[in-house]
């Protein structure tokens, strides 16, 4: 894992989060949309909350689809979790929701879930494995 | 009857989320790794072989369901209800989909980090 990979991942987490609090923002202005009136969903558009919240939205999908061009799917999604743990923030600083000691605990949890995650490989397709240079010369020794 | 649509639209998302990502997450293996494509080939050359491949295309079609039940969900419940909800079923979904359809090495780490990432969701929620 290079620097920039770890970058390209802290994006998917970043964007995603700014993306959907955005859209939640925007959504909240609009007030309830029903199935009998969905064409208020293309009022939606003209909201500037929901305009930037897709854009961000949009960034966030670059770099997830960079992530998954050379990580697993098992790999970027708990390793990009980490924006649920800002989106709760977001939630409670940005939005003013309240963040129990129950939500506290599950940002603990969504660690150590990413931690457990990051500190293994990120690709396990047996065809495009390489082993990792370490790995090579502890079996060479042996 | 809100938390009925809201919990059905986290249904749909989490169905429609997790045949995207698999979907997604086909196209961009055969595309291959991104970085060095556009290394050899440039950016417009990378866009165009993403936008031609049909998994890729399928997984957005599926994105863009999960995006609207998304934006159905959002305006009746919290953000920090709906998103977290549907994304900690998703990461379960998603493990499980990930071994069967893209044949990835879900090991004991990886599966204790999707349950763990999944509790810890689901408790933002709580």
């Amino acid at each position: 894992m290079t620097f920039r990979k770890y970058l390209v991942l802290a994006g998917v987490s970043v964007f995603a989060s700014i993306g959907d609090s955005m859209l939640s923002r925007g959504m909240k202005d609009m007030g309830g949309v029903s199935l009998s009136r969905l064409h208020t969903l293309l009022a939606a558009l003209r909201d500037p909350w929901i305009v930037g919240g897709i854009l961000f939205l949009l960034a966030f999908f670059s770099a997830y689809m960079t992530a998954l061009s050379w990580a697993d799917l098992t790999y970027v999604l708990p390793a990009t979790s980490l924006g649920y743990v800002l989106l709760a923030l977001i939630a409670k600083f940005v939005l003013h929701e309240q963040v129990t000691t129950l939500r506290w605990v599950g940002i603990f949890l969504i660690a150590v879930g990413v931690s457990a995650v990051a500190s293994g490989p990120e690709l396990t397709h047996a065809h495009q494995r390489e082993p990792e240079p370490e790995l090579a010369s502890v079996q060479e020794e042996r | 009857m809100r938390h009925a649509y809201t919990w059905g639209a986290i249904l749909v998302i989490v169905v429609a989320s997790v045949a995207g990502d698999v979907l997604l997450s086909r196209a961009m293996k055969q595309v291959g790794n991104v970085d060095e494509l556009r290394k050899r080939s440039g950016l417009f050359a990378v866009i165009g072989r993403v936008l031609q491949n049909s998994y890729f295309l399928l997984g957005v079609a599926a994105m863009a369901v999960a995006f609207f039940s998304l934006l159905f969900a959002l305006s009746w419940g919290d953000v920090s209800l709906v998103a977290p909800a549907s994304a900690s079923l998703t990461f379960v979904g998603n493990a499980a989909a990930a071994k069967f359809f893209l044949h990835e090495r879900v090991d004991r780490r990886r599966w204790m980090a999707a349950a763990l990432v999944a509790c810890g969701v689901a408790f933002l929620a709580g």
